[in-house]
């Protein structure tokens, strides 16, 4: 690994002091990517802002009809809340999947956004649920925060805060995890909220999406067997050793049939 | 340039001088000499660095030793007194929950990270939890049966 200069800040605007200074610089959350990334040097800062220290980022409280869940709050913290089982439950599960104990242990929401995997969990969760991302400087929606592949709006400087999402009962996230890494090779999240269906789907393309034929589809007919036929185009669909194409185009179909059946279950 | 960090290992208080990109699982090894902790595949996978981090298990190779600047770290070597062994060495020992020995520091202590979230596993619970330790001489039957055993035993042992 190359060497790096470390600082832990304790308060945001330092961090952001520290960022915006040195262009070099990189910010660290949980570190679950950032450092095996910097061990392969295909990452190389000069130096590591770490947002560890930071007590601000941290936590989960309820805002009104909203849970606010801080960036550097752990998956495992998110698996574990109560307000969330309750009120969210579907977050929680999500949560609970995510790689393996040690990586729930220390990875965050707001670096899991940030980096933006295209086969990552959260961001299906953020673009179903129409969450909110809260920076330092302004609020962007889940629609308009994941841009492309590894790509985010964030400016380089900027600093995901918190994740505002609505109490929602009727959601759930069914995933085809890679068995080594945990990640989903398809994973799709679908919100039934008052008469609109969400549906939106993650490691399947270069960025996660929502699924427009899924969600036509549900909204006339909330049953797993409305979209046993409905065309899933996988044209765009990411192709590796895992699966084809094709292969992960099927696994969206079924994966969002048991999201369904799993709401279907919890009313 | 090297940095000064303080912390606790296996509850004696350090002070040393550390380069920011050296990992926590160098530092107890080569630094301590606490050479339980076990460096298999360096790429957050297998689980044989796995130690705990304020009472939490973590992969010492995923993080920086800067990172455990004022906090509390529990080896393998620290999880009893000298001498003695944990309910979980001691059902590794009588299950044959180890062959070659190499994951074995790791399976422990991920497993006594188990029974702190839940003290009555099942197996699938076990399986589950164990998702980020492997263990190359596939040796997976006879390490469920030890981590199940201890959960018994240490519940007896608090009952």
């Amino acid at each position: 690994m190359n060497e790096f200069d470390y600082h832990a800040p304790d308060r945001i605007d330092e961090a952001l002091a520290m960022l915006a200074d040195n262009h070099e610089a990189k910010a660290l959350a949980g570190g679950m990517t950032l450092i095996p990334t910097m061990k392969q040097r295909l990452a190389a800062p000069s130096d590591l802002v770490d947002l560890g220290g930071i007590r601000e980022l941290i936590g989960i409280c309820e805002d009104a009809d909203r849970i606010v869940v801080g960036a550097m709050t752990t998956h495992a913290s998110v698996a574990e809340s109560s307000l969330i089982q309750r009120d969210l439950p579907a977050l929680a599960a999500l949560a609970h999947g995510i790689g393996h104990a040690q990586v729930r242990h220390r990875g965050t929401l707001g670096g899991s956004i940030a980096n933006n995997d295209p086969a990552a969990d959260y961001p299906a969760a953020l673009l179903a649920l129409e969450a909110v991302v809260k920076t330092d400087r302004r609020e962007i929606p889940a629609a308009a925060f994941f841009t492309g592949m590894f790509e985010t709006a964030l400016a380089d400087d900027e600093l995901v805060v918190a994740v505002t999402f609505p109490r929602c009962r009727d959601a759930a996230y069914a995933k085809f995890p890679n068995p080594a890494s945990k990640y989903a090779m398809a994973g799709v999240f679908v919100v039934r909220d008052r008469g609109e269906v969400r549906v939106a789907v993650t490691g399947a393309a270069a960025c996660v999406f929502r699924h427009e034929a899924l969600e036509r589809a549900l909204q006339r007919r909330f049953e797993p067997v409305a979209i046993e036929h409905v065309d899933i185009d996988s044209t765009e669909f990411n192709e590796d050793l895992h699966a084809s194409a094709a292969y992960r185009g099927q696994l969206v179909r079924v994966m969002a049939m048991r999201a369904v059946e799993q709401i279907q279950t919890r009313d | 340039m090297k940095k000064p960090i303080r912390l606790e290992v296996n509850g004696v208080t350090h002070d040393a001088q550390v380069e920011p990109r050296q990992l926590l699982g160098e530092f107890l090894r080569e630094h301590l000499s606490l050479t339980g902790t076990h460096i298999g595949c360096d790429t957050s996978q297998c689980g044989a660095c796995v130690v705990h981090l304020d009472g939490v298990s973590v992969k010492s190779c995923t993080m920086f030793a800067i990172q455990a600047h004022g906090r509390s770290v529990t080896t393998i070597e620290g999880l009893t007194p000298a001498g003695e062994l944990h309910p979980m060495q001691a059902a590794f020992r009588e299950h044959h929950g180890l062959q070659c020995g190499f994951c074995t520091p790791g399976m422990i202590m991920s497993a006594v990270d188990l029974l702190r979230v839940n003290p009555t596993p099942d197996e699938r619970d076990i399986r589950e939890w164990l998702a980020g330790n492997l263990c190359r001489c596939t040796g997976y039957q006879n390490i469920i049966k030890a981590v199940d055993a201890a959960a018994s035993e240490m519940r007896s042992a608090t009952s």
